[in-house]
C-alpha cells in the first residue's frame, strides 16, 4: 500500500465515453523525493520519508540546511513517512509520481479539512434543536439539558457542545481513481476530499 | 485555477452552432440499444442555458402528445451527436421557465425578424 503526497487542485466533471458524468477531484500528485528511508536495523521499523513541495532556506535552521546539503537535495515543504513501501526498492534522491497510481485504484486521501470556526451544536455534533413552534421562543438551535441535578452539580466531561469545528485530519477513503495524466502529474479520484484547495494530501493506495 | 482548465479543456466541446434562449434547435442523440447505436432527435425549445466551462448545460422542453418534456444535455456530453438550430426565437429573459404554465398557443416563442 504504497502513497504519495499531493495538492488538491479542485473538483470538476469526467465524462466518460459512454455519456456518464462523474464528479471528480483533480489531486496534483508528487513528484515527490524520497528524503530518508528508515530500516528495521537503525530505526526499528521500514519507511521512506517523502517529501513535497519547495521550501526557502531561509525558513530552515541550520541542520537542516546542512542536511539537505548533505544529501544534495531541494529543501521539501511537507515531509511525511510512508510505511508498506517496498524500501529496498528505493534510494535517497528517487523521485516517485504519478505513475504509481493506475486507473480503477481504490485509494485513501487524507487532509486537514477546512475551518469552519466556532459552530453550533447543531452543526457541529448534528443535534436536532428544539421545537420550532409550541411557544418556544430562543429554542430553536438550543442544546437542551446538559446534565442532571444537586448530584453530580457539574456538566460531565466530554459533553458535547459549540466549539471549533474544522481544520482537523479526515481521511476519506473507498476513492476510485478515475484517471491518471502521466504528463501533468494529475490524478482525478471519485469524489470529494478533505480540505481546501491548494491543500496538502496524502494518497494511499 | 489554471491547472484545472488545462485538465477539462480537451473535454469542452466547442463544435456546435451558436444559440440561445428560445432558439428551436434539434439535438441529435446518441442512443444504444444491444449493441447497436443509432441517433435519435429531440426537437424542441432552448428554455435555459446554465452552468460554465465543464458544466455548462441546456434545456430543452417540447410537447410530446400534449405533455410537456424537458431533457437537460451538458454541453460536454459526448452523448450528443449533433445540434441543428431550426429557429431563432424572440425572447426577452434567459430561462423560459414561465413557458412551463402555459400551453397551447399561448406557449408558442416569436421568430426572430432576419433582415
Amino acid at each position: 500500500m504504497p502513497g504519495l503526497l499531493g495538492k488538491k487542485i479542485g473538483m470538476t466533471n469526467y465524462y466518460s465515453e459512454d455519456g456518464k458524468v462523474t464528479p471528480v477531484t483533480a489531486i496534483e500528485v508528487g513528484p515527490c523525493t524520497v528524503v530518508s528511508i528508515k530500516t528495521k536495523k537503525n530505526d526499528g521499523y521500514e519507511a521512506i520519508q517523502l517529501g513535497f513541495g519547495e521550501k526557502k532556506e531561509k525558513h530552515l535552521n541550520k541542520p537542516q540546511i546542512e542536511n539537505y546539503k548533505k544529501l544534495n537535495l531541494k529543501p521539501a515543504a511537507v515531509l511525511k513517512e510512508f510505511r508498506n513501501f517496498n524500501i529496498s526498492e528505493y534510494k535517497v534522491g528517487d523521485e516517485l509520481n504519478s505513475e504509481i497510481f493506475k486507473i480503477g485504484d481504490i485509494v485513501k486521501v487524507s487532509g486537514k479539512s477546512k475551518g469552519k470556526g466556532f459552530q453550533g451544536v447543531m452543526k457541529r455534533h448534528n443535534f436536532r434543536g428544539g421545537q420550532r413552534t409550541h411557544g418556544q421562543g430562543d429554542r430553536e438551535r438550543a442544546p437542551g439539558s446538559v446534565g442532571q441535578s444537586s448530584y453530580p452539580s457539574r456538566v460531565l466531561k466530554g459533553m458535547k457542545m459549540g466549539g471549533r469545528m474544522g481544520f482537523e485530519r479526515i481521511t476519506t477513503s473507498g476513492l476510485k481513481v478515475v484517471k491518471v495524466f502521466a504528463d501533468k502529474n494529475i490524478i482525478l479520484v471519485k469524489g470529494a476530499v478533505p480540505g481546501a484547495i491548494n491543500s496538502i494530501v496524502e494518497i494511499k493506495k | 485555477m489554471d491547472k484545472l482548465q488545462e485538465i477539462v479543456q480537451d473535454q469542452i466541446r466547442t463544435d456546435y452552432p451558436h444559440f440561445n434562449s428560445g432558439d428551436k434547435i434539434k439535438v441529435h442523440v446518441r442512443v444504444i440499444e444491444g449493441d447497436k447505436e443509432r441517433i435519435q432527435i429531440f426537437e424542441g425549445d432552448v428554455i435555459a442555458i446554465s452552468g460554465s466551462g465543464i458544466s455548462r448545460s441546456f434545456t430543452v422542453r417540447k410537447m410530446s402528445s400534449g405533455v410537456g418534456v424537458e431533457r437537460i444535455f451538458p454541453f460536454s456530453s459526448p452523448k450528443v451527436a449533433k445540434i441543428e438550430v431550426v429557429r431563432e426565437g424572440k425572447v426577452r429573459r434567459a430561462k423560459l421557465y414561465y413557458l412551463r404554465n402555459l400551453s397551447g398557443k399561448a406557449a408558442r416563442i416569436k421568430s426572430k425578424n432576419i433582415r
